[in-house]
């Protein structure tokens, strides 16, 4: 084992390449920890607005297709299955497979952004956004119906006489949504017949507070996909020079970690934000 | 060669390629369980049962993909210590949400009419 | 014979090749690995930082020595103690002692040639950096007015710079998150063969609690300020009651991160109070494992009491109950160590230099602001006193007569260390003298004030409390000065100082045993860690002024 303290990648100030790599991953497990705590109040934010005002969000995730959803899970697992093949490969120094699982992964990425495209591309023609910016109208027609003013809020009172256990039927100043292309937006009537069946007889106020959760929860992991697209193309790169093999290839492991963070939290989004009934 | 069959000079676990495809399949079929899921109504287990499924594909991320299962017990515990944070800051803050004492200063905090319960 | 640079009799530490002057050059600071020059720029940084919260407290302070304006208007007030505690918070005292005393003794500490990731360290250092251009380009472009705490709903609809600002903090907040968890790493991997946990210097006990706060905390102060800048930019509506928000969720985030936050500030000065204590008494630290367990009960603590800074917001009866009971039990563990130092000075031989005057001023100045803590509390109290001076000398008492005063005591103590020079130890007991007397005259003053029912934050003031600004003011003067009086010494020690011996105090952790500085590479041998509290064989040596160890006397 002589020849690992002469190996270049052993850093000045550790003494064995195992307390070089076991420092790593402690690490990295320590960055991965602040991930979950950022994202973390996300999740609270959703918690307590899904618990305090459920009919918004059974309301309005109808809007979200689950089906994109769906394959951008399944997009996203696959790329995880060749980001820790590719980690193999890098430890098995199989260099031009560990180019090629690369590339696939980076190809998921790619493939899951496309599909946010999509549906970002397709919420803000109905102007289903966020917050003040919500402003649903009929697709390719800008604002028939001005954004939410911040300030003029709808002030219905709510139904005093309403049984406990239905949801607030409120008057929203939000006109309903007018039918849109099949499996977007819902026709109308179709629309009334499916908040019948939920017990909702109107829209509910406040519904941009989904679409804000969903812009912000979707918007910062989209950027974490970004960053980690940066990443694993700069271990591609490197990789293709020929820089990892059995000695070194700490930064593919580290990587590859960070993708599966980013997996992870799609594992619980989807979900949360697709499949709510 | 090590006890695994593979060979490998350097430091670190290799994971073997049929658990890593193995683990794909379940967290496939494990997707496609928890979109079939919701055409059944559980009331107001929904949540649970879908965040259920979600907790055992993450498992088998982190334990496989991760390599969690292989790696010094210090690393999960930072991520379970996280976890519990969040957890403790979901429960306590929403639960305050909940419980609001909107008069602790009596006719301080104006009327808003949007959405308050 | 060959003795450790510094021993040898007759002479005082020669000034060789040294991290100083191992290379030279701006990029050789810019771009250096060196954790000992990182932590000099740190230094300098964050002094100058000290410097521009503090013009800006001197500023709050004339001001309010009479009712109405006297220098400035009302929003420019505003916008000057926003600055002040911005600046003091984000850019001092968070990255204060861990980044500025930790980085160059951590690693000293433990025998190891550098931390675990020198590069990361360097990023923390320009992340700093440019959070803090953010921060300035901010007050630059005409300042904030929301109070450092940047509330909601005031803080997304006022007109002033909160974006700016807040995107710093943000960028300070990954400097933060990367010196912890580079601290962290290091401590577990990088100890000398025979420095088991219950061997290390309880300043890095100290310092590991930080890093783990800092870690797990500073990511929610991240989101929080994403979502603060989301609503503003965006309008995302999630704090704006009007768009179905919720405004004291807000607090919930923010507290959450800032509550913990303050263990940030106040564990690496505990952990420089304990090395301190134990050294210029002569005396080895009692209560070791006390002291060391409680850095970590603090830090685990510290994330289940944030809701005390929210008594009065609204919320729940239930929660107000439980922060309440928890905040009084956060407070056992600092009470432990408190009782351990004094323990450690009981019977001790005690040195009283400048290092020293300021750990015992700590232990008066930590205890008042700890006390009144559990004032704060306490409901009934609390419901009194929220939002009034009352709490802003309490957190002045903790935050300055705490960790202002343990950094002062970690700079005289570590000053020989990292400069190879000596300052003159009477204009430190004169500076130290009127800092103690100016710091209590301002802030004591207050915790009365607040008491009467002055609120915190106001420009103006009913003429009843009059009396109280001008001798707050007045003290605050005299602060300065004992300040101004410490630049002074300190600067002109670099250029006029006598040479420091390796081992000025006769401190026994593993930095007093390598040449004062040290050379690039730390040490020249590894050092066989002892116990770091072990005074005994280390005897004064007249040649140098300083200490030698006796376990290196038999070599000569």
């Amino acid at each position: 084992m002589s020849d690992h303290a002469h190996s270049p990648h052993l850093q000045h100030h550790f003494e064995t390449p195992q307390q070089q790599f076991d420092a790593g991953k402690l690490g990295i497990w320590l960055f991965l920890a602040t991930e979950i705590l950022l994202f973390g109040g996300l999740f609270c934010a959703y918690a307590i607005y899904r618990a305090n005002h459920p009919e918004i969000f059974v309301y309005a995730h109808q809007f979200l297709n689950k089906y994109w959803g769906g394959t951008n899970t399944v997009i996203l697992l696959c790329s995880s299955l060749t980001m820790a093949w590719a980690v193999r490969a890098a430890q098995l120094g199989q260099r031009k497979l560990l180019v090629v699982l690369l590339s696939l992964t980076l190809l998921g990425a790619v493939g899951f952004l496309g599909i946010k495209y999509v549906e970002y591309k397709e919420k803000w023609e109905h102007g289903l956004l966020w917050g003040a910016r919500f402003a649903p109208h009929v697709e390719g027609h800008g604002g028939e119906e001005p954004p939410l003013p911040k300030a003029a809020a709808p002030a219905p009172a709510p139904s005093a006489s309403a049984p406990p256990g239905s949801f607030v039927v409120e008057r929203s100043a939000i006109r309903p949504a007018p039918p849109g292309p099949a499996g977007t937006v819902i026709a109308a009537e179709e629309q009334e017949e499916h908040l019948e069946e939920a017990g909702i007889h109107r829209r509910p106020a406040n519904v941009q507070i989904f679409f804000s959760i969903y812009f912000l929860m979707t918007g910062l992991h989209g950027i974490h996909v970004l960053v980690g697209m940066g990443a694993i193309l700069w271990i591609l790169v490197r990789s293709v020079r020929g820089d990892f093999g059995p000695e070194y290839f700490t930064p593919v492991d580290f990587v590859g970690l960070y993708w599966h963070l980013v997996d992870l939290i799609w594992i619980f989004l989807f979900p949360l934000l697709y499949l709510i009934h | 060669m090590d006890a695994h069959g593979n060979t490998h000079a350097g430091v670190g676990h290799v994971m073997r390629r049929r658990v890593l495809f193995r683990v794909l399949a379940a967290l496939l079929i494990l997707t496609y369980v928890t979109v079939a899921v919701t055409s059944f109504d559980f009331g107001r287990w929904n949540l649970a049962v879908a965040m259920a499924i979600a907790v055992v594909k993450a498992s088998l991320v982190l334990m496989f993909f991760m390599h969690l299962k292989y790696d010094k017990p210090f690393n999960g515990l930072i991520l379970v210590v996280s976890l519990a944070l969040v957890a403790l800051f979901i429960v306590i803050a929403l639960d305050d949400t909940r419980h609001y004492q909107r008069n602790v200063i009596p006719g301080y905090a104006p009327e808003i009419k949007a959405n308050t319960q | 014979m060959a003795t450790a640079e510094g021993t040898v009799a007759g002479k005082k530490a020669i000034p060789g090749d040294n991290y100083l002057t191992h290379t030279r050059g701006f990029l050789s600071w810019a771009l250096t690995l060196d954790h000992k020059r990182i932590g000099i720029m740190y230094l300098v940084s964050i002094l100058l930082a000290f410097l521009l919260g503090g013009l800006a407290a001197l500023a709050v302070r004339t001001e309010l020595i009479a009712p109405g304006p006297t220098i400035m208007g009302a929003d420019a007030y505003n916008k000057m103690f926003t600055l002040h505690g911005a600046a003091m918070v984000f850019l001092f005292i968070i990255p204060g002692i861990p980044a500025a005393i930790g980085n160059f003794v951590l690693p000293l500490m433990l025998g190891a040639k550098d931390v675990a990731f020198p590069r990361l360290n360097l990023t923390s250092y320009w992340l700093w950096v440019i959070g803090a251009l953010c921060a300035i380009g901010a007050v630059v472009a005409g300042g904030v007015d929301t109070g450092w705490t940047f509330y909601t709903p005031y803080s997304t609809t006022t007109n002033t710079n909160v974006i700016a600002t807040t995107m710093g903090a943000f960028i300070l907040g990954f400097s933060s998150i990367f010196t912890g968890l580079n601290f962290i790493v290091t401590i577990h991997k990088l100890r000398p063969t025979g420095m088991t946990w219950f061997k290390m210097p309880l300043f890095l006990w100290a310092l590991y609690g930080t890093a783990l706060i800092q870690v797990l905390a500073t990511p929610v102060l991240g989101i929080t300020l994403l979502l603060l800048i989301a609503e503003r930019a965006l309008g995302v509506g999630i704090f704006d009651p009007a768009l179905g928000g919720d405004p004291v969720l807000y607090q919930h985030f923010f507290w959450f991160y800032s509550h913990p936050a303050v263990y940030i500030m106040i564990l690496p000065a505990m952990g420089v109070i304990s090395e301190v204590i134990s050294v210029h008494s002569r005396k080895h630290i009692f209560g070791y494992r006390f002291i060391a367990l409680s850095s970590i009960a603090i830090a685990a603590f510290g994330f289940l009491v944030w809701g005390h800074h929210m008594f009065t917001s609204g919320q729940s009866g239930m929660a107000n109950a439980i922060f309440s009971a928890l905040t009084f039990s956060v407070a056992i563990p600092s009470a432990i160590k408190v009782w351990n130092w004094l323990a450690t000075l009981y019977k001790g031989n005690i040195q009283l230099n400048t290092a020293m005057l300021y750990g015992l001023m700590f232990l008066v100045t930590f205890t008042i602001g700890g006390l009144t803590g559990l004032h704060l509390g306490a409901l009934a109290i609390d419901v009194h006193v929220h939002d009034t001076y009352f709490v802003v000398a309490h957190f002045h008492y903790v935050m300055f007569g705490g960790a202002v005063v343990a950094f002062l005591a970690a700079l005289h103590h570590w000053w020989p260390k990292m400069t190879g020079r000596m300052y003159d130890e009477r204009l430190g007991r004169i500076g130290a003298a009127l800092v103690f007397v100016g710091f209590n005259g301002t802030f004591f003053t207050q915790f009365v004030m607040g008491s009467h029912g002055m609120p915190r934050r106001y420009y103006d003031y009913v003429p009843q409390f009059a009396i109280y600004h001008q001798i707050s003011t007045i003290a605050s003067y005299v602060m300065a000065a004992g300040f101004f009086l410490t630049a002074y010494y300190l600067l002109h020690s670099l250029f006029r100082g006598k040479r420091a011996p390796m081992n000025p105090w006769g401190g026994n952790s593993l930095e007093w045993h390598t040449p004062s500085p040290p050379p690039h590479d730390n040490f020249a041998d590894t050092p066989v860690a002892e116990d770091p509290y072990d005074y005994a064989r280390i005897r004064k040596d007249p040649a140098t002024g300083g200490y030698v160890s006796t376990s290196y006397e038999g070599a000569r």
